[in-house]
């Protein structure tokens, strides 16, 4: 291939997850930063295998959710205690346990909706456009097929060497990848 | 029976003669049934979605078009409603509460089984819920707007509705947040988003399966923008899959809150036969009985017609109405334990309210309801009826109506006898059969275009139990099994077929 063209990354097929994984240790062995797996479902172990962290998503829950819940408390004993106090059924003002149901539900709103979008935004999503793509194999890597990608961006990356590591470890087809 | 579908194998596991307990599954039935490669149950599960519009099959057309009539005759009778008020129903003081709230806490209790399928089992790690958990959630969504449609309509001056909110108005006022009403408000409003969340978050990776395989232009756009870019990047599925937990962990409460307010509604009135503490638990007990009865009433026509037996099988089923039937001794045990504090506490308005009940001017209602509800569930005790997916499939609909009218048979037969013999009354429906149906319309409806144009099973979390999906499968070892471009299991029995 020509050399004129730039190169975003190189793409390896595998054919099942146990081909894919080895191949994952092996790619995270020799070193590699800015690569990826895609797989038609998240395969057991292949976290560990990529040597990935875990998620931070539960911390922004927990931060985002207390939020909510005191939004929550706040809501009802400011509406009913201050901005407009009314007695209702010979309670105090501040009744906390007819409060109860609405924090508890505002609690569960503000974190699922904390998870849901912080879900997206983590993940870089939504991203409609992808160098991968472009590649025809690529789009059984919903359905059927595992693949690696590594990025010309990463320090180690050699056009030569990077293909034949990919091909060492079981790849069943290489392509090279466009910007 | 064995040849009545070419492409499906007998449900009878004897009769197929292949089913193996191995070590991978347990001891226990695979969750999916035949030798399929990930790339068969993407074919399988999308077979529907990829039909092009024309080729709709037309029983499918036909249930659209009907479901469609329903919906637009809601449409009209919800005009009509709002032009003439509530008095076009037959309530009226003592029974200010009929339909329209029977038909609220009917919707919204059918709604509970798809979160407990989706959540309650997901963190249980009860993983056969992964082929039926996708119209469980779809069904969660469409009920809880047939139950929303009924509250918001039951208030008669629609257009006053925002006061239900809390928004900053020209008179100061807010909501009374001390009101179960009030509670109710956010309860249903909260359900309703976390389960909208829920449903698309587990689409997404299914969506973009859509979309690669578009083959034509609108397709590619429409699954394109709904998969958000998905590329089932390891590194997302980590985050993915934690969010997924997250809301799992969240949903699961929040179920068994949603029908606690309902059930405060009544319970925390001060009549006879609603002012009860067994209402929350007998509520959800409930609640979670009728949804999944309603998942199987749906789910039996549905695997028939999609062609997929192999993946909702009879021991799915078999499931489920185990849980039917703890469920239902439950809501039996809880009708009987009425009657016992009903006597005794020694009340007399209490000990009326339910004699009034069994023997009243509604005893038919309350004969319908624990004929249904207790009497017809008690033959899931046997193997033989547990797996006749027939039976299961009329005992289901037999729950259905069950468990309507035991929202009726409280709220109307507790009502309609007052404090004052003077306010006695008979309610009798005038035009409510249509409202009920409307909404009937309204959830077919979706439902349907769901199933046409939405994966109707969770395809990544199906292909995640199968037993070739863990990199460590003992069939990798072996060898027996080649790296062939067919996938990871040379073809079987199932997948030369075609599918």
């Amino acid at each position: 291939m020509s050399e004129n063209i730039p190169t975003w990354g190189l793409l390896a097929q595998y054919e099942d997850p146990h081909s894919i994984y080895q191949a994952c240790e092996q790619v995270r062995d020799a070193g590699y930063q800015q690569w990826d797996a895609c797989a038609p479902f998240p395969v057991h172990g292949l976290d560990r295998a990529m040597g990935v962290k875990p998620s931070r998503l539960p911390w922004i829950v927990l931060v985002v959710g207390l939020v909510g819940s005191a939004l929550g408390l706040w809501l009802q004993a400011w509406t009913s205690g201050s901005a407009y106090p009314f007695i209702t059924g010979g309670k105090p003002l501040f009744s906390l346990p007819a409060f109860v149901p609405v924090w508890y539900e505002m609690t569960v709103l503000a974190s699922c909706l904390a998870a849901f979008f912080g879900n997206w935004i983590l993940n870089g999503l939504p991203r409609l456009h992808h160098p991968a793509f472009a590649s025809r194999a690529f789009e059984r890597a919903t359905d059927d097929k595992f693949f690696i990608m590594i990025e010309a961006a990463d320090p180690k990356f050699d056009l030569a060497q990077t293909e034949a590591l990919l091909k060492s470890t079981g790849a069943t087809h290489v392509e090279v990848l466009e910007p | 029976m064995a040849t009545a579908n070419p492409t499906t194998l007998p449900d009878d596991p004897k009769l197929r003669g292949d089913v193996v307990l191995d070590e991978q599954t347990g001891g226990r039935e695979p969750l999916v049934r035949g030798d399929y490669t990930f790339h068969d149950i993407t074919e399988r599960v999308l077979a529907v979605n990829e039909k092009p519009i024309a080729q709709t099959p037309s029983p499918f057309k036909f249930g659209i078009a009907l479901a469609a009539a329903g919906f637009a005759m809601f449409g009209g009778y919800v005009g009509y409603l709002i032009w003439e008020g509530p008095g076009i129903w037959g309530n009226n003081t003592p029974v200010a509460w009929a339909w329209d709230i029977v038909n609220f806490v009917f919707w919204v209790g059918i709604g509970h089984a798809g979160t407990l399928i989706s959540a309650i089992l997901y963190l249980f790690r009860q993983k056969w819920r992964t082929s039926i958990n996708r119209y469980a959630e779809a069904m969660t969504i469409f009920a809880v707007l047939a139950a929303g449609s009924c509250v918001v309509l039951h208030t008669g001056r629609v257009w006053m509705d925002y006061y239900l909110f809390p928004i900053p108005n020209q008179m100061g006022l807010w909501p009374n947040f001390r009101s179960p009403l009030e509670w109710d408000v956010f309860a249903v409003n909260t359900y309703l988003t976390v389960s909208l969340l829920f449903w698309f978050t587990g689409l997404v990776p299914d969506f973009a399966t859509l979309r690669d395989r578009a083959t034509v232009k609108w397709r590619r756009l429409f699954y394109g923008i709904l998969s958000l870019g998905w590329r089932g990047s390891m590194r997302h599925w980590v985050t993915y899959e934690k969010a997924y937990q997250i809301l799992a962990g969240f949903s699961a409460p929040l179920v068994l809150s949603v029908h606690t307010i309902v059930s405060f509604d009544f319970a925390v009135s001060q009549l006879p036969g609603w002012h009860t503490t067994i209402f929350p638990p007998y509520f959800v007990a409930g609640a979670i009985f009728s949804g999944f009865a309603m998942v199987l009433t749906l789910m039996i026509p549905a695997r028939e017609w999609l062609g997929l037996k192999d993946l909702v099988t009879v021991k799915h089923i078999e499931n489920m109405n185990k849980i039917i039937l703890v469920t239902g001794s439950m809501v039996g045990y809880a009708y009987g334990m009425e009657f016992f504090v009903a006597a005794y506490s020694g009340n007399q308005y209490e000990g009326f309210t339910f004699i009034n009940r069994a023997g009243g001017p509604y005893w038919w209602a309350y004969w319908i309801m624990m004929t249904c509800n207790v009497i017809t569930p008690q033959l899931f005790w046997f193997k033989k009826f547990r797996t006749n997916v027939k039976l299961t499939f009329v005992l289901s609909i037999f729950v259905n109506i069950g468990m309507w009218f035991e929202r009726f048979v409280i709220t109307v037969t507790s009502l309609h006898r007052d404090a004052l013999v003077s306010s006695w009354d008979y309610f009798v429906p005038v035009t409510e059969v249509l409202f009920l149906t409307g909404t009937f319309g309204l959830f077919f409806f979706l439902f349907l275009l769901f199933i046409r144009f939405f994966p109707v099973m969770a395809m990544s979390e199906v292909k995640g139990v199968m037993p070739q999906a863990n990199p460590h499968w003992e069939g990798y070892q072996h060898g027996q099994h080649g790296h062939g471009a067919s996938g990871a299991v040379p073809a079987g029995a199932v997948a030369q077929k075609d599918l």
